[in-house]
């Protein structure tokens, strides 16, 4: 194995600024998250974690792409797409719960494993990021709730 | 056991204690006739008396005594022997005397102590053979830590005691009695003044002795409770350290050992005042013949000579006197301790020895259905956990118990397990009563498992086949002295009252697990440890361990052999890259820098720790080359990094974790250091900074810390190194570092960096999970895979097993169940632990593995997920003590009843 394949701490502060996440955080701050996070590579189809898993550690997908999927009766569903520079579960870490979906990789996907306790006092250390989650996860909600008002009125057309 | 010691030891030593009397009593014969030969020496040949002529003659060992009737009867006629000769014949005498003596006293001697000690074995066994009969309840109320220690300290004195039981006042008593005769021969009123003395004693002192007692009688108890309390301070040590009350347990045992002190203060303070009185109403005796005994002689009432005769016939009463009080105190000692036990002892009911009779051969089978009969369980306070249950369970039938936490189904299982005895009703097995029917039969006959698991101290296999241990059934083979040894013992047990089992016997009973020797044991255990999903933690245990190669003959090459077939399997899984094999002329990105270097395990002092940075041949090695200054820079450029991104953080921040290569401490020092350097470079820096600062190279990996100071040269740099190290190595040092050598097994590292030989990449999150599956897989179509489990079976459990995790102890508990067969399953919760999908999976598999071969038995399972009822042929729903559906899963959903509730919340 070369030097070549070694991805080093400053690229990988450089493709953390461009998580908007971590935006406004300042490059110092930055370098330490990189270094005390594990840097991880998954192939195709790989699965980042489980549903039903104990949530141990967010995501940060530094280049790749990946599917949430939900367990159904009648197998899985794909539910929404993970995009580059985005973070993907932290939810079961923040609300203590199992995880709530499958994230399979759909390419070859390099990511930042932040474990659950570093991110816990990633967010108490930096208010900026925080709101960002805030952002994130208010994002996701109002996107859900709209996606529930369309399917319930879908419903009740088809009564 | 009987209520006074004396008895008890008259009971179980009669015989003894009567030999022992008589061999006292002929001992006594030599003892006095050694009293009289020193007066017959100074008085005869060497004062003169009796050779009074030159070449006078005395008769010697003239061997003759005059009896009624018969006149004189002459043994031996003796011969004549000449002043000289006769002192010399009769210091012969008296140092035979002295030897006759000696080994008088050793015989009793011995004699005594192995008396006691044998009372002593069987005090103690009757003790813990009560302790395994008592009622499951006696033990709510009972202390391990109290117990063990009336069991160890508080009954030792007994032994002490048990041979001077008797012999010792029948001597003493003796002794005084005779002495008290003896002076009232010599004069009848001054002997009764002594007797009334004597008499006076006898009554005073025991009357005194009885607060002794009730202060020795408190310091046993507060001794034992001392003993308690330091067992509950070891095991509840966890919660001491969280609610920070270790200074409350301070001061109670502080408090306790005060009272403790007051006690035994009190106790030296009465002894040595009742000594006092003692001495002091022995003294008065002769004052009294001094003073009336002189008054009478001054008179002329009293003849001179009587009274020195009753004053030095005086002097031999006072000495067995006090030695027989000294006997009396120590008997009332022995007997408190020995009530006091007996009465921590005794229980209303204990299980009758009939039950818990040995069976070694058949023991016959459980007589079926089991039932429980309008069965009602209370708890201590009388509060009925169960009411009026009456329920069979078929054989062969799979029963759900369901219910809400109070609903009084597993208190049901208790019962099936005999853990709980009943208020009312009984619990039966085909008719007859569960507790009385012998535990031979129904410990076999019904396996019970709850979550509240116990493992004795020892290793994994043994508490596994703990289960199966029921009698010794195949004897142990002794040769030789071994032999002797094992016919000592059988006789000495016997002569204790104790039994002889055999615990060196195989008491494994194979074919209840489905084997008939220990060869063949291995495959059902397999099999019983991959239902509860323990086979894994155990393959890891000992894939952590170390092993020494002579103990497992060929495993070591096996090992060796499957490293390579594990590349194989790796390349051809598209894994190569999961693994960075050592190679001895190649760089391991995924190993430190130092072990790079060193490439090897020190296994010797000279090269362990720091020991290595001192050593003169590794540094003139690393010195000559250059490589110390290059490190040094890298090192440099690390401390630089680190202080850069961790110097703002408080040291108990959790991203310390990642800092592999110093601590939060060592960050002020690194800042100091680098300041002092400033970038000045190797030559300026001191020894000890030097370093301070290589460390640090010594322990970067670069994809971890990659902070990107490793280049191709660098690496190169380092194997060449590697190789001058070991080419020119001292003679010496060769003992000192295990080279790794991809031919070679390596005793110092675990197994599983054997096998793997090299580092899991730090690029793959679940890396070594997924090594691991792979080295299982290769284990199992190697065959070596029952090795290995079986060097983790080895491993020990700890007190209470607590070396496990606590889902292990679970597993591990459930699993000891399922290696028996058994007629009766019954799991009661047991493995409230695990996460739901786990339970499942177990629940399933162990229905399964239940009915193995030709196996049927009947399951009991008292479920915490209600939703695996429908596994079962039958729910039982219990709620508030009572049963209140009983049915299948289908047909107890359609009654809208307690169970639908509880399916659907």
């Amino acid at each position: 194995m070369g030097m070549e394949t070694v991805m080093l701490l400053k690229d990988e502060v450089q493709m953390l600024r461009r998580v908007p996440l971590f935006s406004n955080v300042e490059p110092g701050k930055l370098k330490l998250l990189a270094f005390t996070s594990d840097r991880v590579s998954y192939g195709v189809g790989e699965a980042l974690f489980h549903q039903g898993d104990i949530g141990d550690a967010a995501y940060v997908v530094l280049a790749g792409k990946a599917d949430i999927l939900v367990d159904s009766s009648t197998g899985p569903v794909k539910i929404a797409e993970v995009e580059t520079n985005s973070i993907v579960g932290e939810i079961a870490i923040l609300c203590d719960v199992s995880r709530t979906a499958t994230v399979q990789t759909t390419t070859a996907l390099e990511a930042l494993r932040i474990r659950k306790d570093h991110f816990l006092k990633l967010l108490t250390d930096f208010p900026e990021i925080t709101i960002e989650i805030m952002r994130v996860l208010a994002d996701r909600l109002s996107h859900t709730t709209s996606e529930l008002t369309e399917a319930r009125s879908r419903a009740r057309s088809a009564d | 056991m009987e209520k006074r010691l004396t008895r008890y030891i008259w009971t179980h030593t009669r015989a003894s204690q009567l030999w022992i009397l008589l061999v006292v009593a002929v001992s006594m014969i030599p003892y006095f006739l050694s009293f009289d030969l020193p007066k017959q020496i100074v008085n005869g040949p060497i004062q003169g008396q009796g050779f009074e002529q030159p070449g006078a003659t005395q008769t010697f060992m003239d061997i003759s005594f005059s009896l009624p009737w018969l006149g004189e009867v002459a043994l031996f006629s003796g011969f004549d022997l000449t002043r000289t000769q006769t002192l010399f014949a009769l210091s012969m005498v008296f140092l035979m005397l002295v030897i006759i003596n000696g080994l008088f006293k050793f015989y009793i001697n011995t004699y005594k102590g192995r008396l006691g000690e044998r009372l002593l074995r069987r005090i103690r066994f009757q003790l813990v053979d009560r302790i395994l009969r008592f009622p499951p309840n006696q033990f709510k109320r009972m202390k391990g830590a109290e117990v063990s220690s009336m069991i160890k300290d508080e009954v030792e004195p007994l032994g002490g005691f048990t041979g001077d039981a008797f012999v010792q006042p029948a001597l003493l008593g003796g002794q005084a009695l005779t002495a008290l005769i003896f002076i009232l021969m010599q004069n009848l009123w001054l002997g009764l003044v002594a007797a009334v003395m004597v008499g006076i004693q006898a009554a005073v002192i025991p009357r005194m002795r009885r607060r002794l007692l009730v202060l020795g009688r408190e310091r046993q108890i507060t001794a034992r409770e001392l003993a308690g309390r330091v067992s509950e301070i070891v095991d509840g040590i966890g919660t001491i350290h969280a609610y920070d009350t270790s200074n409350y347990e301070r001061a109670d045992i502080a408090s306790r050992l005060g009272r403790i002190f007051k006690i035994r203060y009190d106790l030296y303070q009465w002894k040595f005042l009742v000594k006092f009185l003692n001495n002091f109403l022995a003294q008065l005796t002769p004052f009294l013949f001094y003073c009336i005994g002189g008054y009478l002689a001054l008179q002329g009432r009293l003849d001179i000579g009587q009274l020195i005769a009753v004053i030095s016939a005086y002097k031999d009463l006072p000495g067995p006197l006090k030695e027989l009080i000294d006997w009396d105190q120590a008997r009332q000692d022995v007997q408190v301790k020995y009530t006091q036990v007996v009465e921590q002892f005794s229980a209303e009911t204990t299980i009758d020895p009939a039950v818990q009779a040995i069976a070694i051969r058949d023991a016959g089978t459980l007589p079926v259905p089991l039932a429980a009969v309008n069965l009602s369980l209370a708890d201590d306070s009388g509060a009925k956990l169960l009411e009026r249950v009456s329920v069979q369970i078929n054989p062969g039938e799979t029963v759900a118990i369901v219910g809400g936490a109070a609903g009084g189904g597993d208190m049901l299982a208790e019962a099936f397990g005999r853990l709980t005895w009943p208020e009312s009703g009984k619990v039966t097995a085909g008719g007859h009563d569960l507790l009385e029917l012998p535990e031979s039969v129904t410990g076999r006959g019904i396996s019970y498992v709850s979550s509240d698991a116990y493992f004795f101290y020892g290793s994994l296999r043994d508490n596994l086949l703990y289960g199966l241990k029921h009698a010794p059934l195949k004897d142990a083979e002794y040769q030789g002295s071994s032999a002797a040894h094992r016919k000592w013992e059988i006789q000495e047990a016997r002569l204790a009252g104790n039994p002889d089992y055999d615990v060196q016997a195989d008491w494994i009973d194979y074919q209840a697990a489905d084997a008939t020797e220990a060869r063949d044991l291995f495959t059902p255990v397999l099999s019983v440890l991959d239902t509860v999903q323990l086979s894994k933690d155990i393959l890891d245990l000992a894939l952590r361990s170390t092993i020494s190669p002579d103990d497992h003959p060929g495993l070591a090459e096996g090992i060796v052999e499957m490293r390579h077939a594990l590349r194989g399997e790796l390349e051809e899984a598209g894994l190569s890259s999961l693994v960075v094999s050592f190679e001895p002329g190649a760089y391991n990105t995924e190993a430190t820098v130092g072990e790079n270097l060193l490439f090897g395990t020190a296994i010797g002092p000279a090269l362990t720790g720091k020991a290595i940075g001192k050593n003169a041949y590794f540094r003139s090695v690393v010195g000559r080359s250059g490589l110390d200054r290059i490190l040094f820079d890298m090192g440099y450029s690390i401390a630089e990094n680190a202080v850069e991104l961790f110097a703002d953080l408080p040291p108990d921040h959790p991203f310390f974790q990642q800092l592999t290569f110093m601590s939060a401490d060592d960050i002020p020092d690194y800042q100091l250091l680098l300041q002092r350097l400033k970038g000045r470079g190797f030559d300026a820096a001191s020894e000890d900074d030097r370093s301070a600062i290589i460390q640090l190279s010594a322990r970067y990996i670069e994809p971890r810390h990659r902070f990107g100071l490793l280049t191709e040269e660098l690496m190169a740099k380092i194997v060449e190194v590697r190789g001058q190290f070991y080419d020119g190595m001292p003679p010496e040092l060769r003992g000192a570092i295990e080279r790794y050598d991809p031919e070679h097994f390596s005793a110092s590292a675990s197994l599983m960096d054997n096998i793997l030989f090299g580092r899991i990449s730090h690029k793959h999150t679940d890396g070594s999970k997924r090594i691991r599956s792979v080295v299982t897989s290769l284990l199992n179509t190697l065959g070596l895979i029952e090795r290995v489990i079986d060097i983790g079976l080895d491993f020990n459990l700890g007190a209470g097993g607590r070396r496990l995790t606590a889902v292990q102890r679970q597993k591990l508990n459930l699993a000891r169940a399922l290696v028996r067969r058994s007629d009766y399953y019954i799991f009661n919760r047991p493995l409230p632990g695990l996460d739901h999908r786990l339970q499942d999976e177990i629940v399933r598999d162990v229905l399964k593995l239940v009915r193995r071969g030709d196996r049927d038995p009947a399951v009991i399972w008292v479920l915490s997920n209600t939703s695996l009822s429908h596994l079962f042929d039958r729910v039982l729903v219990f709620d508030k003590g009572f049963l209140a559906e009983d049915g299948t899963a289908d047909a107890l959903v359609n009654n809208n009843g307690i169970f639908k509730e509880l399916v659907s919340s």
